[in-house]
Parts: structure tokens; C-alpha cells; sequence
């Protein structure tokens, strides 16, 4: 009898050569395991979007497990006692249900909310990385783009989230956004009347916003999202300039294994903070708002902070009516210029951005390096502007709020919030440019005379001067040779030089150098493949 | 043109009787009849109207006497002399009843510190006892709402419909100002709803009856003292005592507003120093 041989040694071998010889999945899978990510935390913002769209996935399939999407008037008789006996739709009932008789339901539904928040708040994040940095720039451009849709999706994800578990703050959303699409000139009444299927609120919008987000819209964004990251990964990712980087190549890790266990581990840190913020931060207790009644509407109604811009602007806008007297006359109430034409503005601008500055710059270059945001003041300045726009709306989308918790006037706040939205961002522009001008200049004078040490001396004729240590040669004279700026960071310490030991040890820094760092070729760059020691 | 109506008919039988009266009579009798209308609207005017000094008369209780010395020492400079009022400074207390002095001065809000768009909640100037003998005070003044006796907190074991009914009826009345879990809000100017999470029952009750600064006052007509024991009941044992799932923290429940700020504060935070110390271990 003889007893076969098994060497468990052996086995990832010849499991791996068995799937090889049947689909032969080597060769692409070689290039794709030793595909080479750059290497910088920024870039990982976006990273925790895509995580917290798994998340959303899981969480919203538990979810829609229990919820009823349906406006059928039913009386309550769960278990939480100040709703008992009240009637209200069976897709408020539902959610209560949800929160307080399934195990684990409002962790879950928590945990669905945060995770759409997040989602929404590293795509601003994420967003605002590549713009200042310059990512956006040629070849680029249609992934920028895809973001924008990317942020305007969500946003309309949110919104018909937001609406489903039809409490008084859903309802009171809804109201709104059918008093948005009642402004626009014409058809507003009769876009109104399509999409809740007669007077506002009818029996259907709950069913139908409940398509569109468990349907459409994760549909559209899940496609998007693969377009997005496709062309990121068909186009490599951009990187830093540094010593070895090129427009040319990418430095950094191989996708296996060092970059995909990172990337497994902070999937699991995303999942652990949404989880954390699911079981601490209680967030829209619907028991408290109850069911939607078109007469109840609580102070401090306001959408999620990524629709509160548009609040905001909407309770900034003074009360400009336009009449038009044609016919029966026509009127363009004030809410229709910032809700409609307002958020039509802020989703094309941002999209259109990246032609706009090439077609200023004249630049029509392939950009694989980042600029740092120092190195283009005038990009950094229309950022900042754009930026300081969206907080000052968001704030005053929550100026009841503020205004009460911070003893301000709600009149002055509204004030505030009209004079800000014109006034801030000119300034934030100018103070942005005039500090990213600061920080040039000073990388420039270190780089020309120096790292300054600390040491004062005094020269015979009693004055006093700092000592410098050169980075570089120097000349006859003892001064430094002027260097080239190389578009990094220019050490500005002694410690930086190794003269001193580094002020800040371990946690966020290497522990050791790296010893190799792989490098590959980027796409569209000239041939040269000297660097090049496996795969792409 | 003659015309037979009644009055020259009554004319012609008045002279044929008299004779016409000479001119010195005439204004005799006028005079007569003036002063006799004068005293006439004069004894009216005194019979009925109360005296100028008419509280000297009105028996202030022994409580109503000690709160009329604190009145005379703290409230008076506004309020004026007996609660009559102070033109731009204080209105009238007469008719306010005890429920609207326990309430203001209760919580603080009275004596004010300054003139501005609201009295701001602070602490009690006077002890319960120094609030319950102003209120007498007050109340003896001129009448007004008042406080019930009895617990002004439904039973919810006896009563378990009273707790959905509050939370209806606070949803109703309550929440547009107050907020959905009571934080408070802000009014126009300055003014503001304050939060409910501190308010005893009974001083809710007596600004449900008296409406203090920009409240309106919920009186037994428009809120029955039954639906107001409910919406305390609710206030109470659904807002104050943080019956409500979810989470160690309820960030105030100001809605979504401090969500957002907690999703940066906490999460975005949390999640770029993970991605530091992750991308800085390579």
C-alpha cells in the first residue's frame, strides 16, 4: 500500500499552476500584482469614498431587508411608547420598526447614514486634494469630471435617502425640493406634478424615490465609480516630484502585497471609524421628528450638510420676484436663481475648470508630477475662493442653528452670510495668492543661501549676522551656488539635513528607508525603460 | 310752511302753557340745568370709579406682603409703583397672574440685567419661597393664571396614552420654535426659543399659561390642563430624561448641523491621520 505524497509546501504551487494552465491568467495578472502605487496619504482621501461606498452597499442591502416604501396610512404599535396609537405611513412605521425591533437595526441604520456622510464629506476632501495639487490637469480631465457627477450623484443619493424614512424632516425636505422645482419658470408646476405624481405629497413620491436609491442612483454611481477608478489605474496614478520621480515613471509599491494589505487595512480602519461613529453619535432620531404632517415643521430643519450649501444660499437670497406680464403673467420667484440656476452653476463650473485653466496657462502638456500648491498661486486662490463660497453657504444653511447656540441675531447672521458670499472669497483669493507668494520666495532664499543654523556672529565691525549652512557647492568665496527649485519640499532645518537628530520620531514618519523603491514607466511619457525591473 | 308734525305740536302746547319766558329766566335756567348735569356726571363718576388711594383699603394676605416688600426693593424701578407699569421700561403686572411671576422670576429671567431683545434665563435671584410670596403679591394684585395644584406629571403607568399624545401635541405646538428634541431655536433679532432639556414641570406649565418674552400663551382654551400635564410628560420623560436610543452622545440634537460637523470633526479626522500613518510606514 502505498500512501500518496502530499507536500503542503508545494500546494499554492500547484494550485496557482493548475488555474494558470486552465485560464491562462499569468501574464495579466503579473502585470496587475506588480502594478506600482505611488506613495503619499493624501492619496488615500479618496480611497476612503470608495470604502465608504462598500460600506453604504452592505449597510443599505440590511436595510432594505425590513423597509416598506409605502404611503399607506397605518397606526403604530411597536415598542416605543411616546408614537403609540399615532397614525402615520407604513414607511415611517417601517424605519421605527427597523430602529427598535430588529437586533441591530438602528446600529445598522446609523451606520448606513454615517457612512453616507462620509462618503460625502472625503469626496469634498478628496476633491479638494486633486484640485490643489493639480491632478486634474492633462490627461486627466474626464476622471475630474467624473468626480463632479460623482459629488452631484451623491448628493442626490443623499437626498432620496434622506427622504425614504418619511419623518417630519423628510417631509419637510421634500417640501422644499417640490418648492424648488415649483420655481423654475413654465414647466415648474408641471415637473412638480410628474415626479409626486399630482399635489405635493401624494401616495407615490415614497415608492419612487425608493427606486431611485436603491436602483438608479448606486447604479449610475457604481458605474462611474468603476470608470473612475479604471482610468485612474489605466492612467497611473499622479505622484509627487522627489528625488527618481519623473513625469516619466511612477515610484512607489507593488500592488502585492505591500500595497494591497495597506489598502485591506484601512478598509478596515474606515469600517471601524463609520462603526465607532454608528454606536456613539446618535444621528436623525426619527422617533423625535414623527411622522411628516404638512402643518409640523421643527426649528432647525436642515438637509445633510451637503445639501446645506444650497439652503444656505437659498436663505441668503433677498426677495427679488421677477414678473413677467405675459398672458396670465409669469413670475420668477427669488428661490429659483440660487436653487436651480445656483446649483446648475456650482456642478458645471468646477467640470469645465480643468479646460478653463489649460486654455489660460496655454498649456497643453501631459502632467503625471503634482505641482505643489505653492508652485500655481492663481489655481490655489480660485480654490480658496470657490471654497470659502461653499462654507459660507453651508454656514448659513445652519444660521438658526448658529445663531442661537452662539447668541448672534439671526438677522445679522443672514446678513453676515449675504456680505461674506461677496466679499470673502476676493479676499481669500488675495490673502491665498499672497501667502503662496511667501512660501515660494522663502523655498527660493533657502535654496540660494541656505538653511539658516541658528548661530549669531559677530563680525569685527560689530555687526551681526546669522550663519548659513549651504545646501549645496559653494563658490570661491565661500558663498553658496544658487540651486534649482525642483518643485519639493526644500529642507528649511538643520535636523533635515541630519545635523541635528529628527524633532519628530516614529508614529507618522518611516521607521527605516526603504531599501529599493520599485519604479514603472507612466502612459504617454517618451520610451525610456532603463528603470523598469518587472512588470509595468 | 306749516307742517303738523308732533314736536311743533308738543312746542305750541309748552308756550301756550308758559307763555315765552323772559331773557333773564332763560339763562337762570340754563345755569340751573348745567350745574345740576355737571353734579349729576360728577356723583356718577365718583360712585363708580375706585378711588385714586382705593389698595389702601384691599387686604394684602401675609405672603402678598412680604413679596410686595421684595417688590418694592427689586422690581419696582421698572414695573413701577403697585405693578402698574413703566413706560419703555416694564410693562404692567396687573392680570398676570402668580404662573407668569414663578415662571420669570423662578428662572431667573426676572430681575432683568439689561434691556435687550430677551430676558436671559440665569440664576434665581430669589429662593422658592421669595418667588411664591411676589407671586401672591402679583396675584392679589389684579388676578391672573395660576399654577394648579396636584402633580403636573401624568402617571404613565395609569395613563399610557398621555405620552404619544404630549409627543403629538408638542409636535404641534412646540417644535416649529423649540426645536424636535427641545434644544431651542432661534426667532427673529435676537430672540430665541430657550431649550427645554432644564425647565421644571411647573415652570413649563406656567409659560405654557402666561407666554413669557415671545411665547404665545397657550391658555385653557387652546390647550386644555390636560394636554399640557401631556406635553410635559413628554418633555419630561422623553427629552429630559434621554429615553431616546442611539449613541452615548446625541450631539444636542441640533439636527443635521452638528452631524455634519461630527462627520469632519470626528470622522475625516479619525480616517487622514490613519491614512498618515499608514502611507508614513513604507
Amino acid at each position: 500500500m502505498k500512501r500518496r505524497k502530499v507536500d503542503l509546501a508545494d500546494a499554492p504551487v500547484t494550485f496557482a499552476k493548475g488555474v494558470d494552465d486552465r485560464f491562462q491568467a499569468a501574464t495579466p495578472l503579473r502585470g496587475l500584482l506588480n502594478k506600482v502605487f505611488p506613495d503619499h496619504w493624501s492619496f488615500l482621501i479618496g480611497e476612503i469614498a470608495l470604502f465608504s461606498f462598500i460600506i453604504l452597499l452592505l449597510t443599505g442591502t440590511f436595510l432594505t431587508l425590513f423597509f416598506d416604501p409605502s404611503m399607506k396610512e397605518v397606526a403604530y404599535d411597536g415598542s416605543y411608547p411616546a408614537l403609540r396609537g399615532t397614525m402615520m405611513s407604513a414607511a415611517f412605521e417601517s424605519s421605527l420598526n427597523l430602529s427598535f425591533e430588529v437586533r441591530g437595526g438602528l446600529f445598522m441604520r446609523q451606520m448606513h447614514h454615517w457612512a453616507a456622510l462620509l462618503f460625502m464629506a472625503s469626496i469634498v476632501v478628496h476633491m479638494a486634494r486633486v484640485f490643489f495639487t493639480g491632478a486634474f490637469r492633462k490627461p486627466r480631465e474626464i476622471n475630474w469630471v467624473i468626480g463632479v457627477l460623482l459629488f452631484l450623484l451623491g448628493f442626490f443619493a443623499g437626498f432620496t435617502g434622506y427622504s425614504l424614512p418619511d419623518d417630519g424632516l423628510s417631509g419637510t425636505g421634500l417640501r422644499i425640493a417640490s418648492a424648488i422645482m415649483l420655481t423654475i419658470p413654465v414647466i415648474g408646476t408641471w415637473l412638480s406634478a410628474a415626479v409626486f405624481g399630482g399635489e405635493f405629497p401624494g401616495e407615490f413620491i415614497i415608492g419612487r424615490f425608493y427606486i431611485a436609491h436603491v436602483l438608479i442612483i448606486p447604479g449610475i454611481l457604481l458605474a462611474l465609480i468603476a470608470a473612475h477608478l479604471g482610468i485612474v489605474f489605466k492612467q497611473k496614478h499622479t505622484q509627487w516630484p522627489g528625488p527618481m520621480r519623473t513625469n516619466e515613471n511612477v515610484v512607489g509599491e507593488r500592488m502585492f502585497p505591500r500595497y494591497a494589505m495597506k489598502q485591506g487595512g484601512f478598509f478596515m480602519a474606515v469600517f471601524g471609524v463609520v462603526a465607532l461613529m454608528a454606536g456613539l453619535f446618535q444621528i436623525n432620531p426619527i422617533w423625535l421628528f414623527g411622522p411628516y404632517r404638512a402643518s409640523e415643521v421643527s426649528s432647525a430643519s436642515q438637509p445633510d450638510f451637503y445639501v446645506m450649501f444650497m439652503d444656505g444660499l437659498v436663505r441668503l437670497m433677498p426677495n427679488w420676484q421677477i414678473y413677467i406680464p405675459i398672458g396670465n403673467g409669469y413670475s420668477i420667484p427669488p428661490m429659483f436663481w440660487p436653487a436651480v440656476v445656483g446649483l446648475g452653476a456650482l456642478f458645471t463650473l468646477p467640470m469645465a475648470y480643468p479646460w478653463l485653466e489649460a486654455r489660460k496657462l496655454k498649456d497643453k502638456r501631459i502632467h503625471h508630477l503634482l505641482e505643489r500648491p505653492r508652485d500655481n498661486p492663481e489655481r490655489v486662490g480660485i480654490g480658496m475662493m470657490a471654497f470659502s463660497f461653499w462654507f459660507i453657504a453651508t454656514i448659513s444653511g445652519a444660521n438658526d442653528v448658529i445663531a442661537d447656540k452662539f447668541h448672534i441675531s439671526l438677522n445679522a447672521m443672514t446678513w453676515a452670510g449675504r456680505i461674506g458670499l461677496v466679499l470673502i472669497p476676493p479676499l481669500a483669493y488675495y490673502i491665498s495668492v499672497r501667502i503662496c507668494l511667501g512660501l515660494q520666495q522663502h523655498d527660493r532664499q533657502v535654496l540660494a543661501h541656505g538653511v539658516e543654523t541658528g548661530i549669531i556672529k559677530r563680525l569685527p565691525n560689530g555687526q551681526f549676522v546669522e550663519v548659513h549652512q549651504p545646501l549645496g557647492p559653494v563658490d570661491e568665496h565661500g558663498h553658496p551656488i544658487p540651486l534649482e527649485y525642483a518643485g519639493w519640499v526644500v529642507p528649511k532645518k538643520m535636523n533635515r539635513l541630519g545635523a541635528l537628530a529628527p524633532a519628530v520620531k516614529g508614529f507618522f514618519y518611516p521607521v527605516e528607508k526603504p531599501a529599493e523603491i520599485p519604479v514603472s514607466p507612466a502612459v504617454g511619457g517618451p520610451v525610456k525603460k532603463e528603470e523598469i525591473k518587472s512588470g509595468r | 310752511m306749516t307742517s303738523d308734525t308732533p314736536a311743533r305740536r308738543r312746542a305750541r302746547v309748552f308756550s301756550r302753557r308758559r307763555g315765552a319766558p323772559s331773557r333773564a329766566r332763560r339763562r337762570l335756567g340754563a345755569a340751573v340745568r348745567m350745574i345740576a348735569a355737571l353734579a349729576l356726571a360728577g356723583g356718577v363718576y365718583t360712585a363708580f370709579t375706585p378711588g385714586a388711594f382705593a389698595e389702601d383699603n384691599v387686604q394684602l394676605s401675609a405672603a402678598a406682603l412680604e413679596g410686595k416688600s421684595l417688590y418694592d426693593t427689586s422690581c419696582i424701578s421698572c414695573h413701577g409703583r403697585d405693578g402698574q407699569g413703566v413706560e419703555d421700561r416694564g410693562p404692567s403686572l396687573i392680570g398676570v397672574g402668580s404662573a407668569s411671576v414663578e415662571f420669570q422670576v423662578g428662572t431667573g429671567r426676572m430681575p432683568m440685567t439689561r434691556q435687550e431683545a430677551q430676558a436671559e434665563e440665569k440664576k434665581p435671584q430669589f429662593n422658592e419661597d421669595q418667588t411664591k410670596q411676589l407671586g401672591q403679591y402679583v396675584q392679589e394684585l389684579g388676578g391672573g393664571p395660576q399654577v394648579p395644584d396636584g402633580p403636573l406629571v401624568d402617571d404613565i403607568e395609569a395613563k399610557p396614552e398621555s405620552l404619544a399624545r404630549g409627543g403629538e401635541l408638542f409636535r404641534i405646538n412646540c417644535t416649529s420654535c423649540h426645536g424636535f428634541g427641545g434644544g431651542g431655536g432661534a426667532l427673529s433679532s435676537g430672540k430665541f426659543a430657550p431649550s427645554l432639556h432644564d425647565p421644571t414641570p411647573d415652570q413649563i406649565y406656567a409659560a405654557m399659561l402666561s407666554g413669557p418674552q415671545n411665547m404665545p400663551v397657550f391658555g385653557d382654551n387652546q390647550l386644555s390642563p390636560d394636554e399640557k400635564r401631556s406635553i410635559i410628560t413628554y418633555i419630561q420623560l422623553q427629552l429630559q430624561e434621554d429615553k431616546d436610543p442611539g449613541g452615548l452622545f446625541n450631539l444636542g440634537r441640533y439636527g443635521p448641523s452638528t452631524e455634519g460637523v461630527a462627520i469632519f470633526l470626528v470622522g475625516i479626522v479619525l480616517l487622514v491621520f490613519t491614512s498618515l500613518w499608514i502611507a508614513g510606514k513604507s
